[in-house]
């Protein structure tokens, strides 16, 4: 059995994580456990990470090690749907209190597993592991293999404790628990050659079901689901699919590839976000099946469902374009980076702000997902006001964005819609498209937004917030304009790694002082971009400028 | 009159708890310019913040020391330290309240001790106020920690007046529970002025969470009660205490400054409300203002409409122990029979609560009571929705979390015109139940095959 941190070494090994290859060995092998910035850190631990990945298992009991923070706290707070048992979304924790923490918690975990299984009998209950016990030395494997043998169910141990790392980290280690305790373990009644694993993708507000009539009309199986509308036994037996397709985030990158390692399951990475990809994702389904033995037939039967949908959801979409008229969207997200997002949103007529790109070459592509990609970050630390000027500047219409901006948005007075994983609509493949260009146009068009934005009759004009936050913050540019001491200072203090708080002062004069050349080597001088990586591309321009001095670097770093 | 007893699972199933940390937290969101910090991992943070976020649907303000692995069990001095310097330089807050989790009581540390030490190193914070409170959290629940931040901000920040004769008459300090609401805490302030009372509220949540657009924008908290006023509070004539947890903070202001308490362990109720103007009126040597003569003679009336459908019904009730003793006395009072009470620590109101019983227990020791026992009534915060699907009986959302609703900041359970509209908002629940499950049929008092029961309530 392999100890927790050995299973991080392997998870940071995983070639199929392209942020992780591109890093020096030595670096790999610190990974994610990197020290977070104390009083600036913001984000989820690695138990939240894995049981965001698992707990969509519908049918499984999910028990939670602890005390009563890191369950009581949380429980029952994500928007995935089950089609069936409701098991998962109860709370299950061993809530631990002061003589636990002194004689160990062993005897209570074992006593809650039998406690579940005699009230509740769930195929499987899943144990995850949080800091307390971990500290104090319980073992739940051994626990969860006593409880196994004892009670005749699998009893599988996560490994996840918080202080392990972010949330992306315990992703993967939730993929090796079920890797290790789960996939392989079971054998399926029939197999067809229409069966696909679904890897990665959480079925939130139920968007699994806006693809699932097609795959239902194309006769393909969705053979298990890791692990949205999941169920134990198909993961248990999932080494028997055909082909599977991993949903674009990376977050079980590691269970694809593994699984293509061992039983041979070839896969791809694709996403359901927008009409482009969709389509794609449904034509790599059907090549790999086809591949896998599956009839030629089937790429036919794909390829007229998907004419018929694209148009279907393309005349959708037409009747919003005049509505859409020189509307701007000003789009950031961490979440759906897809590039058919945009190219749907632009087809419905709407103008993307932070960006000029409109051909569809791979450059631009990529572009425009570190455009939707980077800033996620930078706008959590935003204050209303800031986020007030950055619209007003932006000149947009409408904000879609994911996270805690949603309140500091809000409070803006802006039409502001939510992308992010708690989001209440659901918003995949063509329907789902179709929905979203829907709810645009809803918040855009609602009266609301004139009447929020009207000052009090009592209020001088240029005293509603709004024109004093407009005021100060010119006052401030004014200032710092005529102070160029000032100017620079600002300037310097300028935020360039928002995960490490490292400022464009301390990467330049590291760039300076050592010489530096790469991003590797400004990470390894200052620490930026050794959280989330989103801002390699500003540090590449800080170097890029460093060698013609005249750029203009703020700019750029935007 | 209530027997208190502790569940005696190993496994807690749907929990009605949440830890003292949070409770702790915000407590401290109910001051000025205060940026919250628990010493601990950042998951803890970070769950607190979304729960927060979730419930008030504001921008929240919390920081985590951020303790990895190593530093658990290295002792975590300099992530309190590089912390304190993080936010101080990055905020620039008034105070900084800080809260230990787990993690780091397992190990220990000994926060007072670096605070200390932090102090000594950065002269520079020497006007910051850094309030730490011990919070495990595999000990007591949220209210606790509300409790105990409370009681230790008056120990740090108040100051003993020089000459009681420096009292000021027509001053009072209000120390509120956590169950309060922004909107209780609202509608107590505007009371207080009707009395010509002014009031400094400890913590006061109404001036930083009740979902106003800010004329200024900061990342600590916006408004709330000042440092400065804080230390002002023992020149009060009176501490106004609601709720059985805010002894502790008004016997340490009595204690430090000679104010003397009045403790309301109710304020939602006919009798409860009538000594706490009668109170106020006292105290304020002015005569009860027409408005809330009216105001009482409107809940009386609304008692006597609401009587009908609230008497008689079978209670199931799960709440920390000042709203559960709070809101069920209240129903009691209303006619209801509190069936099922299900509690999270232990306080000296449980005993006092109408009930056979009160269980320190989950919500799934609710539901399957409240289902074994027939009840027709649940009130319990957001979580209990589940139950409430399964059980088919009307729902009444109290506390924290509230996630599924709108408005949890702004529900009103205090004063004449809070207890009037709560018996509104619990009788229509009950009526409109009635109208959609238990309509008269043909078949309604038809006997059953086997002893079933009549469908009818
Ligand atoms: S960081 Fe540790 S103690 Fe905190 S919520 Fe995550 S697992 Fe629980």
């Amino acid at each position: 059995m392999a100890s927790v941190s050995a299973t991080i070494q392997d998870v940071f090994n995983e070639p199929g994580c392209g942020k992780n290859a591109n890093k020096s060995e030595a670096e790999r092998k610190k990974g994610c456990t990197k020290q977070l910035q104390p009083g600036g850190a913001a984000g989820g631990c690695a138990f939240d990470g894995a049981k965001i990945a698992l707990q969509p298992l519908t049918d499984v009991a999910h028990l939670i090690h602890g005390p009563i923070a890191c369950e009581g706290n949380s429980w029952d707070n994500r928007g995935a749907k089950s089609s069936g048992s409701t098991i998962w979304r109860t709370g299950f924790t061993t809530d631990i209190n002061e003589t636990d923490v002194v004689f160990g918690g062993e005897k209570r975990l074992y006593k809650a597993i039998r406690e579940i299984i005699e009230k509740y009998d769930p195929p499987a209950v899943f144990v995850y592991q949080t800091c307390v016990p971990a500290m104090i030395g319980d073992d739940i494997n051994a626990v969860c293999k006593a409880a196994k043998e004892k009670f005749g169910k699998p009893v599988i141990p996560v490994n996840s404790p918080g202080f392990v790392g972010p949330k992306n980290l315990g992703n993967k280690l939730a993929g090796e628990a079920l890797l290790e305790h789960v996939i392989g373990t079971e054998e399926p009644e029939y197999t067809t050659p229409y069966d696909l694993n679904i890897i990665g993708e959480y079925n939130l507000a139920g968007e699994l079901w806006q693809i699932k009539p097609l795959f239902d009309e194309l006769g393909i199986r969705i053979f298990a689901s890791i692990s949205g509308d999941g169920r134990y036994k198909e993961v248990a037996y999932s080494h028997r699919a055909k082909a599977a397709m991993m949903v674009c985030s990376k977050a079980m990158i590691n269970v694809a590839r593994k699984m293509e390692e061992r039983y041979g399951i070839p896969f791809f990475e694709g996403s359901f976000y927008g009409i482009e990809d969709s389509s794609e994702s449904l034509r790599e389904i059907a090549r790999l099946l086809i591949a896998r033995g599956a009839p030629a037939d089937l790429m036919a039967r794909t390829e007229a469902v998907i004419a018929r949908e694209e148009a279907k959801a393309y005349a959708a979409i037409e009747t919003y374009k005049p509505r859409f008229k020189g509307k701007k969207v000003l789009l950031i997200t961490g979440g759906v980076k897809s590039w058919s997002v945009v190219a749907a949103l632009q087809e419905a007529g709407l103008e993307l702000v932070g960006t000029s790109v409109k051909k569809s070459t791979k450059e631009d592509k990529e572009r425009i997902k570190e455009l939707m990609g980077q800033d996620a970050h930078m706008i959590e630390d935003m204050t209303p006001r800031e986020m007030y000027k950055m619209l007003k500047d932006a000149k947009a219409d409408i904000m879609l964005s994911g996270g805690r901006s949603q309140f500091i948005a809000l409070k803006a007075a802006m039409p502001w819609l939510d992308i992010n994983q708690e989001r209440h609509h659901a918003y995949m493949g063509y329907v789902g498209m179709v929905k979203l260009v829907a709810e645009i146009d809803k918040a855009l068009y609602n009266p609301v937004w004139a009447q929020v934005r009207k000052a009090a009759p009592w209020d001088l004009p240029g005293e509603t917030w709004q024109a004093k936050a407009m005021a100060q913050m010119d006052a401030e540019a004014a200032a710092l304009a005529a102070d160029p001491a000032a100017a620079e200072a600002a300037r310097r203090a300028k935020k360039i790694c928002h995960c490490k708080s490292v400022d464009l002062g301390t990467i330049e004069d590291a760039v300076r002082a050592q010489t530096l050349t790469d991003v590797a080597g400004v990470r390894s001088q200052t620490g930026a971009s050794g959280g989330c990586g989103a801002c390699s591309e500003r540090i590449a321009d800080v170097l890029a400028a460093a060698h013609v001095p005249a750029a203009p670097i703020l700019q750029a770093a935007e | 009159m209530a027997i208190v007893t502790l569940g005696k699972k190993a496994c807690a199933v749907n929990p009605l708890k949440m830890s003292q940390p949070i409770g702790g937290a915000l407590a401290f969101m109910g001051l000025r310019g205060a940026m919250p910090l628990l010493h601990g991992s950042q998951g803890c943070t970070s769950f607190g913040l979304v729960l927060f976020v979730r419930h008030f649907k504001e921008a929240i303000p919390l920081q985590t020391t951020a303790m990895s692995e190593v530093a658990t069990v290295l002792g975590g001095y300099d992530n309190v330290e590089q912390a304190i310097l993080n936010i101080h330089k990055r905020t620039n807050p008034e105070i900084i309240g800080i809260c230990s989790t787990g993690v780091t009581e397992t190990k220990g540390d000994d926060v007072e001790g670096y605070i200390r030490q932090i102090r000594k190193a950065h002269p520079h914070l020497a006007d910051l106020p850094l309030v730490y409170v011990s919070t495990p959290d595999f000990k007591d629940a949220f209210q606790d920690g509300w409790e105990k931040t409370v009681a230790r901000l008056v120990e740090v920040l108040v100051e003993t007046p020089r000459s009681a004769a420096r009292r000021d008459p027509k001053r009072v300090n209000l120390l509120p529970g956590c169950h309060l609401t922004p909107g209780d805490i609202e509608e107590l302030r505007t009371i207080f002025d009707d009395f010509g009372l002014e009031a400094s509220i400890l913590p006061d949540l109404g001036g930083s969470l009740d979902g106003h657009i800010p004329a200024e924008f900061t990342p600590t908290t916006i408004g709330g009660i000042g440092v400065e006023e804080v230390a002002t509070m023992g020149q009060s004539a009176w501490t106004i205490a609601v709720g059985a947890q805010m002894r502790r903070a008004a016997e340490a202001l009595e204690q430090k400054a000679g104010v003397p308490f009045r403790l309301f362990e109710r304020l939602c109720g006919l009798a409860a409300n009538d000594d706490f103007i009668q109170f106020l009126s006292e105290i304020s040597g002015r005569p009860v203002p027409l408005k809330y003569r009216r105001q009482r003679g409107q809940l009386v009336d609304a008692m006597l409409d609401a009587h009908f459908h609230i008497g008689g019904r079978k209670l199931a009730i799960g709440a920390e122990p000042d709203l559960l003793f709070d809101l069920s006395s209240m129903l009691h009072d209303m006619g209801a029979h509190v069936e099922v009470a299900v509690t999270t620590t232990q306080s000296p109101v449980l005993a006092r609560v109408e009930a056979a019983e009160v269980l320190i227990g989950d919500l799934e020791d609710l539901e399957r009571r409240a289902k074994d026992r027939g009840c027709d009534l649940l009130v319990t915060h957001s979580h209990g929705r589940q139950a409430a699907g399964r059980l088919r009986i009307p729902f009444y959302r109290t506390g924290m979390p509230m996630f599924d609703r709108l408005g949890a900041g702004h529900q009103l359970q205090v004063g004449y015109r809070g207890t009037r509209d709560t018996i509104f908002t619990i009788a229509n629940l009950i009526i409109a139940d009635h109208e959609a499950h238990h309509e008269a049929t043909p078949d309604t008092w038809r006997p059953k095959a086997e002893g079933g029961t009549p469908a009818m309530h």
